[in-house]
């Protein structure tokens, strides 16, 4: 793993001529410059930071969990929890629909799964027209730290495959920090909460993925 | 700076600031929290946002808004203070936000907004400048973008002699030519991001003090360093060793 430190904005985090400026960075002369709170980090000659805290930010196909806010003529409003509003074009649903009865696909307040289209000047544009997205109608949903995704799917989705297994439940992670669980049972779809939430909480450890296999040893224990 | 000799009621040097200490995420619910304090003055920063801003006509779909609200709490000082906001907290707490807002990176934040809320939980002088340094830190750790840490500190003129970091005795000063307190902010780099003076002051005491708090203010840059990595140092211990 590549070396990474704590690095608080305006800091210099390397003086180097060949150094290239990666996200959250910036080039003053030959310094680079963090541009925000977190870990920097050197990949080859790039250097980042990568945020631990802050808002969520929408990138071009991204899977989002998000409220449906308002009904307009040619869309919906969807709130993703981000600093811009994200915009559900009637024209991005796999089906015909109806422009009378718009609240009959996704009403004010309906949970919705969804894509990120494009990220403009004017917004987030969303998408349905992927498998699995679409109106929420069971599971439970809850929100973890949306910087902490990356940790709770883990290298190709090798640590929420795992958590999938364990747990037997259809789990969906909105990079967003929204979660959609659903199970056969109540008790599963806690558990894979639980889980999700410990992952999030000890997202730091190196070998995670072995600490999350001890944790569902335990809990199996204790029943 | 005239005489060496001049003793404060504190026994501090003249260029000396109060015992400081700074801690991050001391308000688990906000995006971002600090608390920094200087000596018996102590401020807390906790920061929500950015989100939507309401109502709509404030919106600015140029950039995003920072809100500063500072008050003191009403137990802070031995008369209690009325609890809600007065002219002088009012005033300050644009004073933050004037002091903050050039070195937010918040051009894509457009009809947002991001608040902080400031408290003074004690005072004894410089509420402003503890004000802050605890709001920059609490920003800084609610991961907003941000070219640079704000840091600030008070440099006194009483009668004659230039002091750093006043307390109540001496901003309180009426001997001699009385006392002029001048508040200022620096970026890590050295810019000034606020200054302000009350009282009376030559130019080129004024460009004395300011070098003053130029020095002054790296010492409490580096307290609020320390503190925000000491999070993540302690967060990612791991990580670091490995």
């Amino acid at each position: 793993m590549n070396k990474r430190k704590a690095v608080i904005p305006g800091e210099v985090i390397k003086e180097d001529e060949n150094s290239l400026p990666g996200e959250w960075t910036e080039k003053k002369g030959n310094k680079i410059i963090a541009l925000r709170y977190g870990l920097a980090e050197e990949v080859g000659r790039l250097i980042k930071v990568i945020p631990l805290s802050g808002p969520y930010q929408p990138r071009k196909g991204n899977i989002v969990i998000g409220q449906v806010e308002l009904i307009t003529f040619n869309g919906w409003i969807i709130d993703i929890r981000t600093f811009e509003n994200a915009f559900l074009p009637l024209s991005e649903i796999p089906r015909y629909i109806n422009k009378e009865s718009m609240e009959d696909i996704l009403d004010i307040g309906d949970t919705v799964i969804a894509k990120v289209r494009n990220v403009g000047k004017r917004g987030v544009e969303l998408s349905l027209k992927s498998r699995g997205l679409g109106r929420v109608e069971e599971g439970i949903i809850f929100k973890i730290n949306s910087n902490k995704v990356p940790r709770v799917i883990g290298k190709e989705g090798s640590m929420i495959n795992l958590i999938k297994k364990n747990t037997e439940c259809d789990i969906i992670v909105g990079q967003n920090g929204f979660i959609w669980v659903k199970g056969d049972s109540i008790e599963k779809e806690l558990l894979a909460k639980k889980a999700i939430m410990f992952v999030a909480e000890k997202s730091h450890i190196t070998g995670l993925t072995e600490e999350i296999i001890k944790w569902f040893e335990k809990e199996e224990n204790e029943k | 700076m005239k005489s060496k000799s001049f003793e404060r009621i504190d026994k501090r040097k003249f260029d000396e600031i109060r015992p400081m200490k700074a801690k991050v995420g001391v308000v688990p619910n906000a995006d971002g929290s600090a608390l920094f304090q200087f000596g018996e003055t102590v401020a807390i920063a906790a920061v929500y946002g950015p989100k939507k801003m309401h109502p709509q006509h404030l919106q600015n779909p140029e950039k995003g808004t920072l809100r500063c609200n500072y008050s003191m709490m009403s137990f802070s000082v031995a008369e209690r203070i009325r609890p809600g906001p007065t002219r002088r907290s009012t005033e300050i707490s644009k004073i933050i936000q004037w002091a903050l807002e050039p070195v937010l990176l918040i051009e894509k934040y457009s009809n947002t907004v991001i608040d902080v809320h400031i408290n003074i939980l004690q005072a004894n002088a410089s509420t402003r400048c503890a004000a802050i340094n605890a709001a920059a830190m609490a920003l800084a750790h609610a991961g907003i973008p941000m070219k640079d840490i704000v840091s600030s500190v008070s440099i006194g003129k009483l009668d004659k002699q230039l002091v750093v970091d006043v307390n109540k005795y001496e901003e309180d000063w009426e001997d001699g030519e009385g006392a002029t307190d001048i508040p200022m902010s620096f970026t890590g780099s050295g810019e000034i991001t606020h200054i302000q003076l009350d009282g009376k002051i030559s130019i080129e005491e004024l460009k004395e003090a300011i070098e003053l708090g130029r020095k002054a203010v790296k010492k409490i840059y580096g307290v609020q360093k320390k503190a925000l990595k000491e999070v993540i140092n302690c967060e990612n211990g791991n990580e670091q060793t490995n």
